[in-house]
């Protein structure tokens, strides 16, 4: 017990002489929780739009203004033929084409029908459909509009309307912040607790002092617990730092027991920190360390649906994503932090995530103990 | 050249070749480093593999195979019209229920479904005496385009069914609209990450694998060994950023056969032109991990440095995976300084838009500038701290 407690004491000493890595530990977080929401922003808004009008009618005038005020285009163009504006969609400067064909409004009136065109730069697919489909309902909207101006007011309408009132839950002005920064914090947690694990063991190696070490009669488990704790507390504190300025910045509070996120990122840190510990027993250089573990928390990431959802991907990759810890920790944040929900909806994931830590770490002895 | 003659008597220009043997043996060295670790080596060739397998195929920023729960309190003709339509659409995975509000509020919680579409009692009278009637949507909006995209589907759908009956009373106006998805009509993720995809494990090679070989030899201290040989410093470093560069063009090619291939994404430009923009990139991204390495001396910062200072941003503000225009304006600017941004605009140029050198001068020419920018600072600051 003894020696537990002068390893930690030499952990501790040893982290916070290096000052460089102190300040990059209390600073990232911050950092990256201020620009990240800022940057990663999926919601749609100033579409490039320009307009070919052929038909300077009342009513084109009208679906213009009326797209424009919808306040999710911006108009960068009124050209005079559609070759024009594709140019303006190869030059990158407008992403949607908008049509209005000659007699739009008198075939309109006359006819009963009438045809615009779009075309959309569908490089970026989530910008074209997000893009094109707020364009179809506004010009549905607009439809709706015409309609029942053209049919005889104050007669009882002929038309079946069911109106569909939306209620947003749990995120009712469609915030996309709400959405990125448990995501966000989740990722924070597993890069200090993965990171500066697997490199701080194989640091020692690489000096060579892990042998130093070895030759002592200080026990295999005491030494791999004295470089897990001071791990585990930094990385709790960085999860708290992480929710302070959450809470400061993007005004995010809780909805759920902050008591159960804490015990949950408790047990998580165990399973990467056993991670970080696995991935060190495997390397003899800083460099390796570095690039598996990268290589690991890429794939935890991007498959963590952080960025997009879990439910799209095909069945295979689901079955990957359920051996990923990360992708645990991303739901648990989000539902504790934005749905409030309470710890019968997470026990099932907690046991998991135990689980987890309990093989990681296990694999990680084992493997220490063959090695040195 | 003949006004430099050595000793000897001989041409100067034996002294240049004696260097250049110099070189070659340095950059063989440099090579057997690197083949040597191989696990490195694994993960430097599989991650562009790994990537693209990911985003072809797991990601998708569609929504599919969401899960919406039907609640039906009306239970007749109008309302089994419409929810028959909605399973028909095969975008959902429909589960029929009646709960109670509470308990809807579970199933959201648990995530088990994203939407919850609720039919009042007496829908279908309220539909053919009144030709009014309300559907209550409740969205899980903690994702919020998932909940706007479904909700503008399902809206789409019910409007299907509305103007389907409402076809049969007589013809309301109406307004057709044709769309056309240029470039890329399948609405396919692979025209955006691919190229992304390339500047992110360019970046990667370029940037952390030498500046953190550099710093590497620095720390061991077998750094001060070779500057106090004949051999020129400068020499030294450059051998050490070759090896990286090949590494990286197979990289490129590895890239490219498993887009053409694997991900049915031909390249529609010169691949030449290609190639030749890459190395470009390359070497801007080399002379950044030299520029890097020179102004650290331990690894952990070294690789903290190209990660956080490096890495993030090429992954934010290149553009391909968050539109650059959604940003706050102060970030968009800053975007303008990371060169990943101006060679994923190029990819993109010459792989789908099919652009030659016209397209994409002015990039190529601003990659040139940060490159020289980045190899004057460093010349200046390497001869200063290690001559």
């Amino acid at each position: 017990m003894r020696t537990i407690k002068f390893l930690l004491q030499k952990e501790f000493r040893q982290i916070f002489r290096n000052k460089s890595i102190l300040a990059m530990v209390l600073v990232m977080p911050v950092v990256q929780l201020l620009v990240l929401p800022l940057a990663a922003d999926y919601e749609i808004k100033n579409i490039n739009l320009a307009v070919v009008d052929e038909d300077h009618s009342p009513y084109s005038q009208k679906l213009i203004s009326k797209i424009t005020s919808s306040g999710y285009f911006r108009l960068i163009g009124f050209e005079n033929n559609y070759a024009e504006a594709y140019k303006l969609i190869e030059k990158e400067k407008a992403d949607i084409v908008l049509q209005i064909p000659r007699h739009f409004e008198s075939n309109l009136i006359r006819e009963n029908r009438a045809g615009l065109f779009v075309a959309v730069n569908a490089i970026n697919g989530t910008k074209a459909s997000l893009g094109s489909s707020y364009l179809s309902t506004i010009i549905r909207n607009f439809n709706g509009e015409i309609r029942l101006q053209l049919m005889q007011p104050g007669r009882f309408s002929r038309l079946e309307q069911i109106e569909t009132p939306i209620r947003f839950w749990f995120n009712p002005f469609l915030n996309y912040h709400l959405y990125m920064v448990p995501g966000i914090l989740a990722i924070l947690v597993t890069m200090i607790g993965g990171f500066l694990s697997a490199m701080n063991i194989v640091k020692e190696k690489e000096a060579g002092t892990i042998e130093q070490i070895n030759v002592t009669p200080i026990r295999k488990h005491h030494f791999i617990l004295g470089k897990l704790i001071p791990f585990w507390v930094l990385g709790n504190v960085v999860f708290g730092i992480g929710l302070l300025v959450s809470w400061l910045i993007y005004g995010i509070v809780p909805q759920g027991n902050i008591a159960l996120l804490f015990a949950f990122v408790a047990v998580y840190l165990l399973a990467v920190l056993g991670l970080g510990l696995l991935v060190s027993t495997i390397c003899e250089t800083q460099q390796q360390a570095m690039i598996i573990m990268f290589f690991f928390m890429m794939v935890f990431i991007l498959m963590g649906g952080l960025f997009t959802s879990v439910d799209s991907m095909p069945d295979w990759a689901r079955v990957i994503v359920r051996f990923n810890p990360v992708s645990y920790l991303i739901d648990v944040m989000r539902m504790v932090i934005l749905k409030g929900s309470d710890f019968e909806a997470v026990r099932r994931k907690m046991m998991l995530i135990a689980t987890f830590a309990l093989v990681l770490n296990t694999l990680a002895i084992l493997n220490y103990r063959k090695r040195a | 050249m003949m006004f430099f003659i050595n000793s000897q008597g001989k041409p100067a220009e034996a002294t240049n070749n004696f260097h250049m043997k110099q070189f070659l043996a340095f950059v063989r060295k440099e090579f057997a480093h690197v083949i040597r670790d191989r696990k490195t080596l694994l993960i430097l060739f599989g991650m562009p593999v790994v990537q693209i397998l990911i985003f072809g195929f797991a990601l998708t920023n569609e929504v599919k195979n969401t899960s919406i729960l039907i609640v039906d309190h009306a239970k007749d003709m109008a309302s089994q019209q419409l929810i028959t339509k909605i399973e028909a659409s095969q975008s959902f995975e429909v589960q029929r229920s009646i709960l109670s509000p509470r308990e809807i509020d579970k199933a959201f919680q648990e995530g088990v479904v994203k939407v919850a579409v609720i039919f009042p009692v007496g829908f279908n009278e309220s539909l053919r005496h009144e030709n009014s009637a309300k559907l209550q949507l409740l969205a899980d909006a903690s994702d919020p385009n998932t909940a706007t995209t479904l909700t503008n589907y399902l809206g789409a759908i019910i409007e299907d069914y509305q103007s389907a009956n409402n076809a049969l009373k007589g013809t309301p106006f109406s307004i057709k609209t044709d769309t056309r998805m240029l470039y890329n009509p399948q609405l396919q993720g692979a025209h955006n990450f691919v190229p992304g995809v390339m500047a992110l494990v360019l970046m990667l090679v370029c940037v952390m694998m030498t500046a953190v070989s550099i710093v590497r030899e620095k720390e061991t201290g077998t750094m001060e060994i070779l500057l106090v040989s004949p051999f020129k410093p400068l020499l030294v470093i450059v051998s050490k950023a070759i090896p990286y560069l090949l590494l990286s063009l197979i990289n490129v090619v590895s890239i490219l056969l498993l887009s053409v291939y694997v991900l049915d994404l031909p390249v529609k430009g010169s691949i030449l032109l290609l190639f030749a923009e890459s190395t470009l990139f390359i070497i801007t991204c080399l002379t950044m991990g030299i520029f890097i390495s020179v102004k650290t001396s331990s690894q952990q910062v070294a690789m903290l440095i190209s990660l956080m200072g490096m890495l993030l941003p090429t992954i934010l503000f290149s553009g391909f995976m968050f539109p650059i225009e959604n940003m706050p304006v102060a970030l968009q600017v800053f975007s303008n300084v990371v060169p990943a941004k101006w060679f994923y605009i190029i990819v993109k140029s010459i792989m789908i838009k099919g652009l030659g050198f016209e397209g994409v001068w002015k990039e190529s020419l601003i990659l040139c500038f940060i490159t020289v920018v980045l190899l004057v600072i460093s010349l200046k600051s390497f001869k200063i701290r290690l001559a």
